[in-house]
């Protein structure tokens, strides 16, 4: 970089790459091009000409490279890139929605055929955590963050520098312009006081009046943008475990568990898991809606929970001594939260287990006993009255049968077979039972005593979300510094008047950096009864 | 009377009221501009949009009582609610910069959404857990107020294109506009034909086998020009075309709405084809000679005013009380899903717009054809994404 600088004929020494002299207005001769002034007659006011690197210096890498992402034309394509890309990726169901046992390789193409391989084949059932996606999501950062030094320091200086005293080309080759007024005193008062009433802020000098008000607008979109500068950085922290967690666990009624994302500190007992649907009976509105739907609507899951806390070092797979922490409700849209962790009702098993199952024992005159077997505790002999003994042969929580026989195809009771057996007292036989299905049968052929199913309790599991996330403070920060900036920018104008005597006469020139409906509604009302003619628009739509 | 029933007979006072409207604004056409806004025709026409609009409330707000939750939990529901807000910005927009040629956009599409919304099923659906949010109600109506803002500024930005576009000679941008047209007429080929075939009761059911052997019915409630893949018929006596829905539209519904899709195709194209005839010109051209003068930089104006309000607005529904909800209710605030994305989608190209019009100057009809696709961004939210996206894959 070179530190070249163009003195204007006003005396201003500004900086090499200056369209617009920032103290006078005046064009600056061979740099019209830069804003495309040399071919319009109306200024190019949208960084008051001032001096931007990109436009400045175009020789090294580093200087198109800034190039590059500092042009509005590169951003607005990334951004439409990227809206493309993300409506693409709605086609078909992203991976994690695809809620199939079909790997996504064979998924995608069974299910959609031809176009459903090509969506797999190009990344996008994974698309918004792919690395192409997030590049682009980088690239549009790094673009807004060039795109706003590169304008936002020159202008700032600009504005700081402008004078009220301004060159008459200037004046004369705003957008708005009444030319060759000729006002007299009372005219300049009441149009000054019209324009502080209007809360101008108005200065003077050798006769030149400049009017000026809401310039903070003009750091709207700067605002706005480094709102989304913290989004994305947010967005960068949330992948670090020391920012963000989240755990999954299922907890059955009546059983405490850790909870895995806390170091084992924390425990969570699940006391009662409920379950209501809505009823078209107590809620008579509701009725035909519920008649046309086949299933049930869900009113209400919750989670009846306690949070433990560890008060010693843990051994693996034992419950240590613990105290409680809080104990509440979780249920869908009301998380339980304690010391930065929040427990959401994330799923449900409803009476998927079998807590207890009672059975009975009789001969053909009477009853023999009755015993309950619980599968958490799962004994191996039960000793009823009179000294009968029932032994279990074999518990499989989770019955299957496979090519060797039955056996169990996981530790959990969700669908339990116990085998059964019972030496009958009259004959000394030991007689074989199995239970199955809810159901018990003989499973020899010459048995005397019966055994039945008496009663049956089953529990639910809920579905436990844990997470912490210390990112969400600075989601909401940068959420609200975006919106403070974006009302900032578009609910003010900058606004800008200049009042430009010459030996005769009077220009006056008006620049506003939006809503021109507006100004010249406010222009009528600002030169009511004075000799200002009316303005003439040389830019307007046609 | 209970309140349901009560609600009911005010919807369909509204459409009355409405189309009062419409033959009233339709009068102040070939007025001079100035005279329009003192007009009896105008004052008349803006005085029935607003009784109608409070006859919609009213509706709206007995359903409320029905319901006992604010009415936003289903698609006819947010549809109601959306068009209310249409019409609600309209007045607002009406009393700031008066041209009256725009009711006679911003009240006809609004009847359509509205139309298009009864459609669905209308009863009073109770909340299932996810649904039982405070958040959820801010979220949805602000979106609603913001996409019906948003909406304004492609009324405004069509209003601008049937004056400004020249209609001379066939180019791109008038086969654009007759497209967009078609779109409006299509729309109401669906809800005609919906209505005539759902009065007269019709349905014929397919049974389809898939592959791993269960049996799935359809209801078709228009005859099929479709049937769905692999299926049979079961009603006897109804109409089939022996055609079937090609093998990749795997889900038992995707058959009818393909076959929904195309009977509203060809109603629009007969509606079409019939107002060619009678006029014997482009549609675009007829409504350029009645519409007559509009100042464009007023109408430029409210297109991009309406857009000034609606994405900060947009932004603060869409995207961040949704968020606030989402977090609350699954502990993620944003999980890409298809309604997430495609407000993202949405509020990403009204950045675009705004970007294009600061910095690179697009106004007038350059943004006028961009308010138009930003409007049917939302409608594609709103019809595509919630019927054939979600009911295609299972979440719903
Ligand atoms: C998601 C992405 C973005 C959003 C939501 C966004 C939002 C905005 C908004 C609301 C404005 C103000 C518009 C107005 O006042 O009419 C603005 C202005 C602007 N944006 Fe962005 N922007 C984004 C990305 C970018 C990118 C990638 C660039 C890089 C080139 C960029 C450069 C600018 C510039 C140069 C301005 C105008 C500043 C001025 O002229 O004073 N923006 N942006």
């Amino acid at each position: 970089m070179s530190n070249k600088t163009v003195k204007c004929e006003c005396g201003h020494v500004n900086h090499e790459g200056t369209v617009l002299c920032e103290a006078c207005g005046k064009p600056i001769s061979g740099n019209q091009h830069i804003d495309g002034n040399d071919q319009n007659d109306v200024l190019e006011m949208r960084y008051e000409g001032s001096a931007r690197r990109s436009k400045t210096y175009k020789r090294t890498i580093v200087d198109k490279t800034w190039g590059f992402f500092s042009s509005v034309k590169v951003g607005v394509w990334l951004i439409v890139i990227t809206l493309i890309a993300s409506s693409l990726g709605t086609i078909y169901p992203q991976e994690q929605f695809k809620n199939s046992p079909l790997p996504s390789s064979q998924f995608y193409e069974e299910e959609y055929g031809l176009t459903g391989k090509i969506f797999y084949q190009l990344g996008f059932h994974n698309m918004y955590d792919s690395w192409w996606y997030i590049v682009l999501v980088a690239l549009i950062g790094i673009s807004i963050i060039i795109a706003s030094i590169d304008r936002f320091v020159p202008l700032r200086r600009a504005l700081k520098n402008q004078s009220v005293k301004r060159n008459e080309i200037f004046v004369k080759r705003q957008r708005l312009v009444s030319e060759n007024n000729t006002l007299n005193d009372e005219d300049l008062t009441s149009l000054k006081e019209n324009l502080k009433k209007k809360r101008y802020k108005v200065s003077e000098e050798d006769g030149h009046i400049m009017a000026e008000k809401n310039r903070f607008s003009r750091w709207g979109p700067y605002v706005n943008h480094i709102g989304l500068i913290i989004i994305l950085l947010a967005a960068i922290f949330r992948m670090f475990d020391l920012m963000h967690t989240e755990e999954y666990v299922w907890v059955r009624e009546g059983e405490t568990r850790v909870l895995p994302n806390t170091n084992q500190e924390y425990y969570i007992e699940n006391t009662e898991f409920i379950y209501e649907e809505y009823d078209s009976n107590e809620e008579e509105q509701f009725r035909v809606a519920l008649e046309n739907v086949e299933n049930p609507v869900p009113k209400n899951f919750q989670t009846n929970a306690i949070i433990y806390r560890s008060t010693e070092d843990t051994i693996t797979g034992q419950l240590p001594d613990m105290e409680e922490v809080t104990r509440g409700q979780i249920r869908l849209n009301q998380p339980l939260t304690f010391d930065g962790f929040a427990l959401y009702q994330a799923g449900t098993q409803l009476e998927s287990e079998y807590r207890t199952i009672g059975f009975d024992l009789e001969n053909d005159e009477e009853t023999l006993g009755s015993f309950e077997f619980d599968t958490d505790e799962a004994p191996y002999s039960f000793e009823l009255e009179d000294g009968l003994e029932v032994e279990v042969d074999n518990y499989f929580p989770e019955l299957e049968f496979t090519d060797n026989g039955p056996s169990s195809f996981s530790k959990f009771p969700r669908n339990p077979g116990i085998i059964f057996s019972i030496e009958n007292p009259e004959t000394t036989n030991v007689e074989r039972f199995f239970y199955l299905q809810e159901d018990v049968i003989s499973l020899s052929d010459d048995n005397e005593l019966n055994l039945s199913v008496s009663d049956i309790d089953r529990r639910s599991a809920s579905g436990i979300s844990i997470t912490r996330d210390y990112t969400l403070p600075i989601f909401g920060l940068g959420a609200a510094i975006f919106m403070i900036g974006v009302v900032q920018g578009l609910y003010w104008y900058h606004r800008r008047i200049w009042i430009h005597p010459t030996e005769s006469s009077y220009h006056i020139g008006v620049h506003t950096n939006k809503n021109w409906f507006g100004m010249k509604k406010e222009l009528e009302e600002i030169t009511k009864d004075t000799n200002v003619q009316s303005f003439h628009d040389q830019q307007e739509l046609k | 009377m209970d309140f349901y029933t009560i609600s009911s007979w005010f919807l369909y006072a509204t459409f009355f009221i409405y189309l009062i409207a419409i033959a009233f604004f339709g009068m102040t056409l070939g007025n001079k501009r100035s005279e329009n806004n003192k007009s009896k025709s105008t004052k008349l026409a803006i005085s029935f949009t607003i009784i109608g609009f409070l006859s919609q409330l009213t509706s709206y707000i007995f359903r409320w009582l029905e319901a006992g939750h604010i009415p936003v939990s289903n698609l006819f529901e947010y549809i109601y609610f959306f068009g209310m807000m249409l019409i609600l910005s309209f007045i607002v927009i009406h009393f700031v910069y008066g041209i009256s040629t725009l009711g006679l956009i911003a009240l006809p599409v609004a009847i359509v959404i509205i139309g298009y919304g009864s459609v669905f099923p209308t009863e009073v659906q109770p909340l299932v857990p996810s649904l039982q949010s405070n958040w959820l109600y801010i979220h949805v109506t602000t979106v609603g107020l913001a996409q019906a803002i948003l909406s304004i500024s492609f009324i405004a930005g069509l209003l601008y294109l049937i004056v400004k576009v020249n209609q001379e000679k066939r180019s791109k941008e008038t086969t654009f506009l007759e497209l967009i047209i078609y779109g409006v007429l299509a729309t109401i080929g669906f809800i005609t034909i919906t209505t005539s075939f759902g009065l007269a009761d019709y349905e014929a059911t397919f049974v389809k086998t898939t592959e791993d052997g269960y049996e799935q019915e359809a209801n078709y409630e228009l005859p099929a020009l479709f049937a769905p893949h692999n299926s049979e018929l079961q009603s006897e006596g109804a109409f089939e075309s022996g055609i079937e829905a090609p093998g990749w539209m795997q889900g038992v519904d995707a058959g009818m709405k393909l076959n929904t899709l195309t009977w509203s195709l060809l109603v629009g194209l007969l509606l079409y084809g019939i107002i060619r005839l009678l006029l014997r010109k482009r549609i675009g051209a007829t409504l350029q000679d009645k519409f007559g003068k509009i100042n464009p930089d007023v109408v430029d104006d409210i297109m991009y005013r309406a857009i000034a309000i609606g994405f900060p607005l947009f932004t603060l529904g869409g995207l961040i009380f949704a968020a606030i909800w989402a977090q609350q209710a699954w502990g993620r605030f944003w999980g890409w899903d298809p309604k997430e994305v495609w407000a993202l989608v949405t509020w990403l190209f009204y950045a675009v717009f705004l970007h294009l019009r600061l910095t690179r100057g697009w106004h007038g009809k350059k943004s006028a054809w961009l308010a138009v696709i930003g409007f049917s961004l939302i409608m594609f939210n709103l019809i595509v994404i919630n019927l054939v996206i979600a009911g295609l894959h299972s979440y719903a």
